[in-house]
């Protein structure tokens, strides 16, 4: 087997299959054998079943050989983040709470990546809920970042980044709740994409912030995102905050749009910390670039910017700590094994106690708090309004400019440990990601350069429910640059 | 001092689905346990609800019914508490933008006797929403189990203001919603299944004054005389408290219907903080004037509408029209056959509400299985009327005989031979024989004692064998003796 086979975007891989001169079995295999190669320093995934994978396989190359390949993504590996429901495996979102779950059910994006024929391929170590910017608060393992062991691959999709990053799996799904895609992705040099609030179902992802929350692709470069945000999106039933809208053929339309002059936004309130930060220069360079290309790029102000960290953690502690209120041991969840049986309410507390993390006990006590009478109106009310706000600096910016472009975050990745006993600080990490998610409007990391031996990628920001236009302005940059023909050497 | 109570209920009734509110699992009742369960009732991690629209029929529905006024929006409010019973330690409900505003609930108490009708009132209603019900705990001596089968059925929760003083108010108040709930199809209220479920919120001050005095809640009604006994229980109880000097405290007791009395649960709770805010899996629903229309074309005519309306169209009287009348299927019976000969319609009145309904209970059928129709009843009661038949024998003889086999009239009498075999003239002749033969009753007759007639009835019977119409009998004897 070839030893660039791992490397494969899924696009080629795809064309191969077609050709038969790969079959999903082989293409399983490699994977399989990488992922084991590497695994010890990576550390991306929770858990793999790689009978499952070879079966998945093998239906994929038996529909093929019968003529029936379902689509692109037939017999492709997908990894999947392990805070989505797949049925018959294990659900854990890296937490001891969840540690012996097994999902009786699939989530709508993995449903549909079954109809595509798509190889879903093992557990994706994950921020303990989704929660973090580093992976270290899973309850498991600490991944690694590919491109430096010592450092973290961001988070919380860092198992779906570094894996991606690894060539652990062609592809990749993760989840975004405030840049939990984005960040890890511009940290392991890897494309990330979330999509407009709506744009993909939630159902079966285990929710953390369900205003907030979106479902998108990890990939080693452009076109892959398009085919693997094709496969997921669309309206469901099951679903209703899932939008009632079609969806484009997001490559075809991303192919072309090519040579588009585009108008493009850099907010002002983004670049206003620009020489203090480490991995402005390659996103300096990035725009440069499309200057170069004639594109006309102007400055915008988002003048709610800087409330946003605050707004996030107010909303989204207070959607937590309601939707992790489920995991309570009375069910399907980790029971401690001593609690005082006269005492109705404590089997929740030592349950609880037992099986979350440092950070979701933070977060659900800080939720619990902002939605507390008395405080609901200061905090939760007000958070409300201000995301109001926040949407509509988006809205203005978007009657001037077709996209914006920002760093995706402040920093290259960190050394392990480095933010652990800061949370406020490891906060801030997410401060060019977050407003995205408060807007609903889709936004993207891609990588454009390096800092230190560490990528650093460059965000951009669309209208809602224009992923192909920001598909389409990262392929510009893509094509002309090699930066996803760049791997880690492991 | 004399001393008043206030009340005010929260009832919750369960909205007839097929499927449970925000999930696409079968609701029901009586099924073994947790089997009308999916990832959405289970809680699972990434479930989430979806809005069945039969629930929001049902309680819009219900609201049109009870005179609420349906606000353009209402919006998903998660309850946050913890308890085993609640999949997500969460309830789904609304909490300041509910689907029904205001509104009123018309009630009867009850009259003199049971022939007048009682005097009717309105007791206002502060809201109706929508949530989801939870599962259902069961207690053993080591363990307890929790059932997951009724948790996410349709509930609307009618919350009334304090606004009635007596357990029979609260008899009528949940009597009147049941009533208009079976009505409307929106639910069969039947409590020993939990479709219906009441507490009472009881307070008692001195007559006169203004503010209320300390409330307590009560729980446990787990019937409608339930209410009526825990509510009266408590009032004598917080009244004599009061006048021994004694304070009542805030607290939630309990009925226990087996001893007959109210018992406390616990002394004032820790005020709940249930940490409302709105659900964002939920979109808000808007409700049009389309919506609301279509589904107030489907109420049918409500019961006390009904009632005045068969009173004064069909000059029944009050008793049978309390009979007929709570019963949507019997009114409705009744109807296809007085419509057709409103004249008869008290003939037909008095059939259905007695001989009818005592037929049914002894054969234990119910109306739908009924053998009679509307149209053959009708025919026994023209039959009597044109004097084929006296209406004791159509009552004794022909009825029993028609609900048994089905056959009209006309073929049971034919059957069993119980037409008369003789003409008026005949009768005639036999009139004036028992006038000659009992000259005393005669002169008393004509003394003016009416009375007296009866002892000529008799013998002329007797010469028919039974089978002389009474009524014509009557009619001669007076015409004879002009």
């Amino acid at each position: 087997m070839s030893e660039e086979l791992h490397y494969k975007s899924a696009s080629e891989l795809s064309e191969l299959l077609g050709k038969k001169e790969l079959s999903a079995v082989e293409l399983m295999k490699a994977t399989i054998a990488r992922t084991k190669a590497v695994e010890d320093k990576v550390a991306a995934f929770n858990s793999y079943d790689e009978a499952d994978a070879l079966k998945q396989a093998e239906a994929s190359d038996a529909r093929r050989a019968a003529g029936e390949a379902l689509g692109p993504l037939d017999g492709i590996p997908v990894g999947i983040k392990d805070n989505l429901a797949v049925n018959g495996q294990p659900l854990t979102c890296s937490s001891k709470m969840l540690e012996k779950f097994v999902s009786p059910y699939d989530a709508t994006c993995i449903e549909k990546l079954k109809t595509e024929g798509a190889v879903l391929w093992g557990r994706l170590n994950l921020d303990e809920f989704a929660m973090g910017s580093s992976t270290e608060n899973s309850a498991f393992k600490t991944t690694s970042n590919p491109w430096n062991l010592e450092c973290i691959p961001g988070g919380s999709s860092g198992g779906s980044a570094a894996a991606t990053a690894a060539g652990q799996a062609a592809m990749t799904l993760g989840s975004d709740t405030g840049g939990s895609i984005r960040q890890p992705a511009s940290h392991c040099g890897v494309v990330g994409v979330k999509p407009t609030y709506g744009r993909v179902s939630r159902y079966g992802l285990a929710a953390f912030a369900s205003s907030l929350d979106q479902i998108g692709p990890v990939t080693r470069n452009v076109k892959d995102a398009a085919l693997l945000l094709q496969a997921i999106s669309g309206h469901d039933e099951r679903d209703s905050t899932s939008y009632r809208i079609s969806e484009p053929n997001f490559l075809a339309s991303m192919e072309k749009q090519r040579g588009r002059k585009w108008t493009l936004g850099l907010p002002k309130e983004y670049f206003a910390n620009a020489a203090s930060t480490p991995a402005m220069e390659p996103v300096l360079k990035a725009i440069e670039f499309y200057r170069s290309l004639g594109c006309e790029v102007k400055e915008v102000s988002l003048p709610h910017t800087d409330y946003a960290v605050a707004t996030y953690y107010i909303i989204a502690t207070a959607e937590a700590s309601s939707n992790l209120a489920r995991y309570d041991g009375i069910r399907y969840t980790h029971r401690a094994e001593k609690f005082d049986t006269k005492d109705s309410v404590d089997i929740y507390c030592q349950s609880r106690a037992e099986g979350f993390g440092e950070e979701v006990k933070r977060r659900v006590i800080l939720g619990t708090y902002v939605l507390s009478s008395g405080y609901y109106d200061a905090y939760y009310l007000k958070a409300q309004k201000v995301r109001t706000l926040i949407r509509q600096d988006f809205e203005k910016a978007f009657e001037e400019v077709d996209a914006l472009l920002t760093p995706t975050s402040p920093t290259p990745a960190f050394k392990k440990g480095e933010k652990s006993s800061d949370p406020l600080s490891m906060y801030l990490s997410d401060i060019y990601t977050i407003s995205a998610n408060l807007a609903g409007i889709p936004g993207m990391s891609l990588p454009c350069g390096y800092s230190d031996g560490l990528p650093v990628g460059l965000q951009i920001l669309g209208k809602p429910f224009q992923e192909d236009e920001m598909l389409s302005i990262a392929n510009e940059f893509e094509a002309a640059h090699g930066f996803k023909d760049q791997h880690p050497s492991l | 001092m004399e001393y008043e109570a206030v009340i005010g209920l929260e009832v919750h009734v369960q909205i007839k689905a097929e499927s449970k509110i925000f999930s696409r699992v079968r609701a029901g009742y009586g099924h073994e346990p947790n089997k009308l369960v999916d990832p959405v009732v289970m809680g699972l991690p990434g479930a989430l609800p979806v809005m069945n629209k039969a629930a929001l029929d049902g309680i819009i529905k219900a609201g049109l019914a009870l005179n609420c006024t349906i606000p353009e929006t209402c919006k998903w409010d998660r309850k946050n508490y913890f308890y085993p019973d609640s999949p997500n330690n969460y309830q789904i409900t609304q909490y300041d933008q509910p689907i029904c505003d205001g509104g009123y609930v018309e009630i009867e108490l009850p009259g003199d006797t049971r022939a007048v009708m009682g005097e009717h009132k309105k007791i206002a209603l502060t809201r109706i929403h929508l949530e989801n019900d939870v599962g259902k705990l069961n207690h053993f001596a080591e363990d307890s189990l929790v059932d997951y089968n009724r948790a996410f059925t349709s509930l609307m929760e009618i919350v009334s203001e304090p606004d009635m003083h007596s357990g029979e108010e609260a008899f009528a108040f949940l009597t009147a919603i049941r009533q208009t709930m079976i009505y409307c199809g929106i639910s069969d209220c039947d409590m020993e299944k939990g479709q219906m479920r009441a507490d009472a919120n009881i307070s008692v001050r001195p007559v006169g004054q203004k503010e209320l005095g300390q409330k307590i809640e009560l729980k446990n009604l787990n019937s409608i005389t339930g209410v009526k006994n825990g509510i009266e229980y408590e009032i004598k109880r917080q009244t004599r408290e009061l006048k021994k000097g004694n304070p009542i405290t805030q607290a939630t007791w309990r009925w226990n219907a087996n001893l007959g009395q109210t018992e406390m649960m616990r002394e004032k709770e820790d005020a709940h903080d249930y940490r409302y805010f709105p659900d964002p899996d939920l979109m808000p629903v808007k409700i049009d004037e389309d919506w609301k229309s279509r589904l107030f074309a489907e109420i049918p005519e409500l019961p006390w509408n009904k009632q005045r309306r068969f009173m004064e169209e069909y000059e029944l009287p009050y008793s049978i029209t309390s009979v007929l009348v709570p019963d949507r299927l019997l009114s409705e019976w009744f109807e296809a056959a007085a419509k057709q000969a409103p004249k008869l319609a008290q003939s037909v009145g008095n059939l259905v509400a007695n001989d009818l309904l005592r037929e049914l209970s002894e054969a234990g059928q119910a109306l739908v299985d009924c053998k009679i129709t509307p149209d053959t009843l009708l025919g026994l009661v023209k039959v009597v009327e044109k004097g084929t038949i006296p209406k004791n024998v159509a009552n004794k003889d022909v009825f029993p005989e028609m609900f048994k086999t089905g056959e009209t009239a006309e073929e049971v009498i034919e059957r069993k031979g119980l037409k008369a075999d003789f003409d008026e003239g005949q009768v005639k002749v036999w009139c004036q024989e028992a006038i000659d033969e009992n000259p005393k009753p005669v002169q008393n007759y004509k003394d003016g004692n009416e009375k007296a007639l009866n002892a000529l009835l008799g013998p002329v019977m007797k010469k028919s064998r039974g089978k002389a119409n009474p009524q014509v009998v009557n009619k001669l004897i007076r015409e004879l003796l002009s």
